[in-house]
């Protein structure tokens, strides 16, 4: 009897749900909790909860949303890369007799949670992060067109960073790799809590992106300033337009499966299983048309960041400018049609595998262009070379390489050999380090100073540097070479103890590019140690080119007092040199958003229903769900939704800023 | 750029836009526009259940055929509900545009209602099949069958809660400017789901029974 209700109110959670047996996740639960114990009790003491709900959490501020995105990568990058670090460790150790320190059941949940964490809660935030603080300022708005979505966004991106957390302490996460291949996948050869919690983690944070996605598009094609027309607007600006339409594009073929995917495991359904008709390969093609797509998604913006920097640093407007925005474009649709490279041995024949080969290589073609354009732009340019811009080169050189490894593995012959081998594994990491992850340092360095209004120090800055371009190279060099060799990937023990040195150098990289992350970390927290020394009262650190660097250091919520007109594509560099003067009077009031709870509330019951549908808490679930209904239809309720910043406030505002303008000129 | 940068300091250009226009956020056309989009995306969702549909078709796995379990006459029934329901929503606009509150509560309460009938029948055509032993879980294509008409159906229950709190909102605020844009938001949503539907009557029921 009692077991039944226990049953009912629990689902399958037991006592055994919690690894109190595993020393290594219990010690990560003691540490984890205290941290989060201090922050609460830190934030309690000083009294910052209301400040966080009323100016942070519930603000729909596109800078303010921005900052939260990219603070929520950095914190998952923490955990991601703890996760890459015992794989490394692992696989220095685990040679011959000695079997390492973590089980297989352990280790493979690790290499899965490394990627779903790395792609979906890192990268994607980051980026995101980044368009949404960067985008509305180049295009000279004063928010994005969808304010409070871009709120529920960001929340539902953390309400599936937070299932994929809780996978951590309670239960277990997938062992199935970062896509959850089908069959694997399905209820009859992973029946237990790690694929669910993966399906309802990333289904949430999915829609959060998908949303984000219309929403920036919306903004891009309908609020840019006067003047701007599509071939004036900067270079990140594109980039995001098309990394954006290409994610509309992209995630409902990955939200598709995956439903069809639950369907299976809570319905009984048969897409893609070994019985009854189902088409494991559907999965797979699925979740690639998605997956390829995802990799231009994250690394066109990082073109962009790219792009910026160069022209700023190299005191020059961007070479090339339309070939440019031209490249972008084809980049775009060309990532749609390549997606079948992924499973070439699936066995499609010959004529179907050199389509998609010979697809996959023309896309080096653009790709080759942007590296011309920035060689050139950078040629008898008046290159300062500040960290963004060192980024910028070490992008070049570490990317190229990977470029290349990749058309290698297009060759429909060569990747019969090459597949799941970790050739792939260190070509992959080339292109994502060496392309996105470098921009993403590049990006917060260089608009760092107009987020919060001064520069992060420069020694810990070069520190991050040196460690990641260091650490990225010692790291993956010989993982290329045992890959070569023909080691598969995700393993977890070898054998052959003659390859042992070549992982202890990896795990070596490994520890080098820890002290590029401490050291990102140290430039944050030195730089705000050193903030009046670092500040930036100009609102134009690096003598920039386009509008962001126009308003002040941070901007003021309503970002420009008055619209500009823009006339020219570096339109702040154009104001700059032909004697614009800032208007000093005229203001009128400003029309703005207000702020909602109805985001963090929406992805709260979001994630109470993720959680009671991974434990089979049907109530809880339930319960969410009519929750979920009666808040969203609950919110078309309020008309509400917008005041006006009186006029007399923004002449202060701005009048304190020409104050601090002249006092610095 | 450059012919600008060389005769430095010329006046008389226009750097702001001195009468700002009090452009609402999700204004100017946005919503209508983001909206459009976010059909788009969910036209792609479809887009993969008809191609997981279309894959897995045959795919009866010594189970019921469509022949056997199909009712024609029901659907015909069930798609004259729903084209109805579009022609309905379609005489709302007018009166919409116009700001007649009475007449555009009328058609919609109509759309609804017709939108009810068509779920109506969906859920009976469904229990009867479960209970005839051709549920989702029989074979490959009856779970894309009961997928893509089930994703489609949801998509309309949606659509009557959301007809059902304009109706209400429209009583409090009358046709106010962001309620016009919500409509126009239904409206195109409506008419979506209808050319889906169209799609699942020709490729899921006739080319079902004619093979």
């Amino acid at each position: 009897m009692s077991d039944t209700l226990l049953k009912t109110v629990f689902g399958r959670l037991t006592w055994e749900s919690f690894p109190i047996h595993e020393p290594i996740l219990l010690t990560t639960f003691i540490v984890v909790s205290l941290l989060g114990l201090g922050i609460v009790g830190a934030v309690t003491k000083f009294r910052l909860w209301g400040y966080l709900w009323n100016e942070w959490f519930t603000s729909v501020d596109h800078k303010k949303i921005g900052i939260m995105y990219v603070i929520l990568g950095v914190i998952m990058l923490l955990r991601g890369f703890s996760d890459a670090l015992m794989m490394r460790a692992q696989q220095a150790v685990a040679f011959g007799a000695n079997e390492g320190y973590l089980p297989a059941h352990h280790y493979d949940q690790i290499f899965t949670a490394h990627g779903t964490i790395m792609i979906f809660f890192v990268a994607i935030p980051l980026v995101v992060g980044i368009v949404n603080f960067v985008m509305p300022l180049q295009i000279g708005a004063r928010d994005v067109a969808f304010p409070f979505l871009n709120n529920l966004s960001f929340w539902l991106t953390v309400a599936g960073a937070m299932l994929v957390m809780i996978s951590l302490f309670v239960g277990e996460f997938a062992r199935t790799g970062w896509l959850s291949y089908a069959p694997l996948a399905e209820l009859a050869y992973s029946p237990d809590t790690g694929v669910d919690y993966y399906l309802w983690s990333l289904q949430i944070a999915g829609v959060g992106t998908t949303l984000s996605a219309i929403n920036m598009v919306a903004t891009i094609i309908k609020m840019r300033a006067p003047g701007m027309t599509m071939m004036k607007m900067p270079v990140f600006c594109w980039t995001a337009l098309c990394s954006n339409v290409l994610a509309i594009a992209i995630f409902p073929a990955l939200t598709a499966a995956f439903f069809l995917l639950m369907l299976d495991r809570y319905v009984g359904t048969n897409f893609f299983t070994n019985e009854l008709g189902g088409a494991p390969m559907m999965y797979w093609n699925m979740v690639w048309i998605w997956g390829h797509p995802e990799v231009y998604v994250l690394v066109l913006p990082a073109f962009g960041i790219y792009s910026e920097i160069t022209a700023t640093f190299s005191g020059k407007p961007l070479f090339g400018y339309s070939s440019m925005v031209y490249a972008t474009v084809v980049i775009t649709i060309l990532s749609y049609l390549v997606w079948l490279h992924h499973f070439f041995t699936m066995g499609a024949g010959p004529t179907v595998n050199s389509f998609f080969g010979i697809a996959t290589m023309v896309i080096s073609i653009p790709t080759g262009a942007k590296i011309f354009n920035w060689l050139f732009t950078m040629y008898k340019g008046d290159i300062r070379f500040e960290l963004p811009m060192q980024w910028v080169v070490a992008f070049m050189l570490t990317f190229v390489v990977g470029g290349m490894t990749g058309v290698l593995l297009a060759i429909p012959p060569a990747d019969f050999v090459f597949h799941n081998s970790l050739f792939l594994v260190a070509h992959f990491h080339n292109v994502i380090i060496g392309g996105v992850v470098f921009a993403l340092f590049a990006g917060m360095t260089y608009w760092f100073p107009k987020a919060f209004g001064f520069k992060l120090d420069e020694f810990w800055g070069k520190v991050a540097f040196w460690g990641w371009v260091i650490g990225y190279w010692v790291a993956w060099t010989p993982i290329y070479v045992v890959g070569l060799m023909g080691e598969p990937r995700r393993v977890h023990h070898f054998d052959d103890t003659s390859i042992q040195p070549y992982f202890v150098i990896a795990a070596i990289g490994a520890v080098i590019i820890l002290v590029g992350i401490l050291g990102f970390v140290m430039s944050i927290v030195m730089g705000f140690v050193k903030r009046k020394q670092l500040a930036d009262v100009t609102g134009d650190p690096w003598d920039g080119r386009t509008l962001e660097w126009s308003t002040s250091s941070p901007p003021p919520a309503y970002n420009f007092a008055i619209t500009p007109v823009v006339h020219d594509l570096d339109a702040w560099y154009d104001m700059k040199v032909r004697g614009y003067e800032r208007p000093a009077s005229g203001f009128r009031p400003i029309h703005m958003p207000r702020n909602t709870g109805t985001g963090v509330i929406l992805a709260g019951l979001a994630l109470a229903l993720g959680f009671g549908m991974v434990w089979y808490m049907w109530w809880l679930a339930a319960l969410s769900f009519a929750g979920l209904l009666v808040v969203a239809v609950g919110h078309t309720f309020n008309f509400n939704r917008d005041y006006f910043i009186p006029a007399d406030e923004v002449t202060r505002t701005e009048s304190k800023r020409q104050h601090l303008l002249q006092a610095g000129a | 750029m450059t012919d600008h940068a060389l005769n430095a300091r010329d006046t008389g250009t226009t750097w702001h836009l001195a009468e700002q226009e009090d452009h609402d956020h999700g204004g100017n056309g946005a919503t209508v526009l983001g909206f459009w989009i976010y059909l788009m995306s969910d036209a792609l969702i479809f887009a993969s259940l008809f191609a997981m549909f279309g894959v897995v078709s045959t795919s009866y796995a010594g189970g019921p055929v469509p022949r056997e379990i199909f009712d024609l006459k029901l659907v015909a029934l069930n798609t004259a509900f729903l084209l109805a329901s579009s022609i309905t929503f379609g005489e709302a606009m007018p009166h919409l545009e116009a700001g007649r509150v009475g007449p555009t509560r009328f058609w919609l309460a109509i759309t609804g209602l017709l939108g009810l009938a068509f779920v109506g029948v969906e859920l009976y055509e469904f229990s009867h099949l479960i209970a005839e032993g051709a549920g989702p879980q029989r074979s490959a294509f009856l779970s894309a069958f009961f997928t893509l008409v089930g994703t489609h159906g949801a998509h309309v229950t949606v659509g009557l809660i959301w007809i059902a709190a304009s109706l209400v909102q429209i009583g409090q605020h009358g046709l106010i400017q962001p309620m016009k844009r919500r409509l126009i938001c239904l409206s195109m949503f409506w008419h979506f789901l209808d050319i889906i539907w169209i799609g699942v009557f020709t490729f899921v029921y006739l080319y079902g029974v004619i093979r």
